[in-house]
């Protein structure tokens, strides 16, 4: 199962950058995340692992991920190593000045028929949980680029 | 007849081999117990991070919902998702039910594992997660009236082994299994008159009222459970040392554990509106 999502937040990308690259935010970033643990590798960037599990229907699902790439203010990208089979990436691009493209990716696949089923039946649940991160990442980098600009234009007004 | 019966499953009651475990037997059916859990039964399992994250475990539990309890399958699901199904995990079960022709293998394949004390000590000098009802048959069996009601029977065998074994205890309380039949009795006299309590280990014969039966004696055939809601509590882990100093009284510790558990349930049904709805 493939969930695409795609947003355009009106802040330059290294701010939206700022939001998405620290993973230990994320359970504060995507709602569901009930656990997101530091499981070995560097403590972030390509190579580091993280137990994770989001809360989907009855259970806690996920396993152990790796951050597979880490190209700073461009993409980020994960894969599992255990548990659920999964793929997820965070997409940046320009859209303009001071603007960027946000786009989040990510891919799950339960074994057999039944986990076919389970899938598809997950999905909104999961798809309503990416989107909550999405905006959350809107919300924190408008904070984080508007918060620089008062600064200024405070500075030169003094 | 009886006594012809009782031989043949004990018989056919396989010796408990852990390695009959099978942890890729587990990961590709877990999304169909996900689908049971999630849709039919609404389940919701709490607190598995109160579980020690490695290391031997006795999870104590409630039994509920007479042959066809969903608290097992809904917990192994929620264990093996959140530990993943590398964790050693075993269940302790009734002779009778890892001797069912079809299903006892299925189960030993999830790490169910026939229920006895050298069972559940080989287990856990293995280093593994076990999950234990102490109430076994006489709390799976009581009237639905008292779902929330905790009964092991005087049973205290689990702490003997927990103390035995220097291993914590994390009771684990579910509510929502006693309604997925009409339990209406235990049938203990039935039972005795059948003479199946020493045959088969089973002081009791339960009567309800289940899907597709109708007025269903025994449930040995198990049941189509009614799709009632089914919540699932971990409590803090329990030190028996810690808690009750290095030579505990086990009728002491036995009546602080159940007392513990029952506060618990008595929570979570509080928090139940309606009956099978939750």
């Amino acid at each position: 199962m493939r969930i695409e999502l795609t947003t355009e937040i009106a802040a330059p990308r290294d701010a939206v950058w700022a939001a998405v690259a620290d993973p230990a935010q994320w359970p504060q970033l995507i709602r569901g995340i009930s656990r997101f643990d530091h499981a070995g590798g560097p403590a972030t960037g390509a190579g580091a692992r993280y137990s994770m599990r989001m809360r989907v229907g009855s259970a806690d699902v996920g396993g152990l991920i790796e951050m597979v790439e880490w190209d700073e203010g461009c993409d980020l990208a994960w894969t599992s190593v255990l548990g659920i089979g999964q793929r997820g990436r965070w997409r940046l691009r320009d859209a303009g000045p001071a603007r960027t493209r946000v786009t989040l990716r990510f891919a799950y696949q339960s074994p057999g028929l039944l986990g076919w089923v389970a899938d598809r039946v997950a999905a909104p649940v999961v798809r309503r949980n990416l989107q909550s991160g999405l905006e959350e990442v809107r919300r924190r980098a408008l904070r984080l680029s508007v918060g620089p600009r008062r600064r200024r234009s405070r500075g030169a007004r003094a | 007849m009886i006594g012809s019966l009782a031989r043949l499953v004990r018989g056919s009651v396989p010796t408990a081999d852990l390695d009959d475990r099978d942890p890729d037997y587990i990961r590709d059916n877990l999304p169909g117990l996900w689908l049971l859990a999630t849709i039919w039964h609404r389940a919701e399992v709490r607190g598995l991070e109160h579980i020690p994250e490695q290391g031997p475990v006795l999870l104590v539990g409630n039994h509920s919902g007479g042959n066809a309890s969903p608290d097992t399958l809904i917990f192994t699901l929620a264990f093996s998702a959140w530990f993943g199904v590398e964790r050693r995990f075993h269940q302790l079960a009734h002779n009778l039910v890892v001797s069912y022709p079809g299903i006892g293998a299925m189960l030993r394949r999830f790490g169910t594992v026939a229920a006895s004390p050298e069972n559940a000590r080989r287990a856990l000098r293995s280093g593994a997660a076990v999950l234990v009802y102490p109430g076994g048959d006489w709390e799976v069996s009581r009237p639905s009236w008292q779902s929330a009601r905790i009964d092991f029977g005087g049973r205290r065998g689990f702490l003997r082994l927990a103390l035995e074994e220097r291993v914590p205890i994390v009771p684990v309380v579910s509510i929502g299994g006693q309604e997925t039949a009409l339990f209406l009795g235990r049938g203990e006299a039935l039972a005795r008159l059948l003479r199946i309590d020493r045959a088969f280990r089973m002081k009791t014969l339960p009567i309800s009222l289940a899907v597709p039966w109708g007025l269903n004696v025994g449930d040995l055939l198990s049941h189509l459970p009614f799709p009632a809601k089914i919540t699932i509590q971990c409590l803090p882990p329990i030190d028996l040392e810690q808690w009750f100093g290095p030579d505990p009284q086990v009728d002491d510790v036995y009546e602080s554990v159940v007392t513990e558990m029952q506060e618990a349930l008595s929570r979570l049904a509080a928090e139940r509106r309606f009956p099978l709805v939750g």
